[in-house]
């Protein structure tokens, strides 16, 4: 089992890496782009645990360490084997 | 007074901080290795820069769940006082000392500077040798220095007076909410701030204006600060 949290900058937070992505894509001529967000995605195995403790856990994991709540949201997905 | 400086793989300031430290009479300053589980015997401790942990995860974030900061933790609510530095306040907000969080500098770059900074107010345990207003000169060299917090927050901060240092009017290098470089938490004795006092000892360093936040820290003068 596999769990996938993807983690975003919160949406009233100035994303800096954002922004100069969306210009650099704006100078490529892909004037359609309205905005850009960067985050990140970790991927977590697991062993041992059925899906709806590993949703717990994982959780957990997202609030005590792997996400900041003050400028960060998260989204958990989890994949079974 | 014993003063301990913190120690993560990563942490590249803590040799300055000792020197500036250790340097003054009476005052005894020690490295403190990250998996140390007791802070009992410090009067000041320090969390110095560099980059714990090398950033992974956000700047400060490993370094924050380590054993010797919980023992930090501890020891600040007995009312220790703890002084986080560049690296070393990224660390405070991620273990929750202090509010708010770094991000990355609003122009992306990396930035070596010496601005002039405000110090905001000198009623707190760290800014005693200092005067309300006075411009001084402190380097930062951060890429995550941009302060940012809540309405809510920020309304706390600046009705107890809890934002020490602010970078000075026109100069805010890297974004940061109202220009905030330093602050405290609510009890005044837990003290981030990205620019680097170390760094400034001696005039040959190009400022001395970090002495006195170390003098203020560690009661060295307690006198004068009663006189002014």
């Amino acid at each position: 089992m596999k769990g996938i949290i993807t983690v975003v900058l919160k949406q009233d937070i100035l994303d800096p890496q954002g922004r100069a992505v969306m210009n650099s894509l704006q100078g490529l001529g892909y004037d359609e782009v309205q905005g850009v967000r960067i985050g990140k995605s970790i991927e977590i195995e697991l062993n041992g645990i059925s899906p709806d403790e590993a949703d717990a856990r994982l959780r957990k994991m997202c609030e005590s360490i792997l996400v900041n709540p003050v400028i960060e949201d998260y989204h958990l997905e989890i994949i079974e084997d | 007074m014993r003063c301990a400086v913190i120690v993560f793989p990563g942490s590249n300031c803590d040799s300055d901080l000792y020197k500036a430290v250790n340097a003054f009479e009476g005052v005894d300053a020690e490295y403190v290795w990250y998996t140390t589980e007791n802070l009992d015997a410090f009067d000041l401790i320090l969390l110095p820069g560099g980059f714990a942990y090398g950033d992974y995860l956000r700047a400060g974030a490993l370094a924050a769940r380590t054993p010797v900061l919980k023992a930090l933790i501890r020891a600040a609510e007995r009312g220790v006082r703890v002084i986080g530095i560049c690296n070393g306040f990224q660390v405070l907000t991620e273990c929750g000392l202090l509010p708010g969080a770094l991000q990355r500098n609003s122009g992306l770059h990396f930035i070596c500077d010496t601005p002039l900074i405000e110090v905001v107010q000198d009623q707190s345990s760290f800014t005693s040798r200092y005067q309300q207003g006075e411009l001084i000169r402190l380097p930062i060299a951060h890429g995550e220095g941009n302060y940012i917090c809540d309405e809510l927050t920020l309304r706390h901060l600046q009705a107890e007076n809890r934002i020490v240092f602010r970078y000075a009017s026109g100069s805010n290098p890297n974004g940061s909410v109202d220009n905030i470089a330093g602050i405290l938490n609510s009890k005044g004795n837990v003290l981030g701030m990205m620019p680097h006092p170390e760094r400034a000892m001696a005039d040959w360093m190009g400022s001395s204006d970090g002495r006195r936040l170390f003098e203020s820290a560690l009661n060295l003068f307690p006198e004068t600060a009663d006189a002014a």
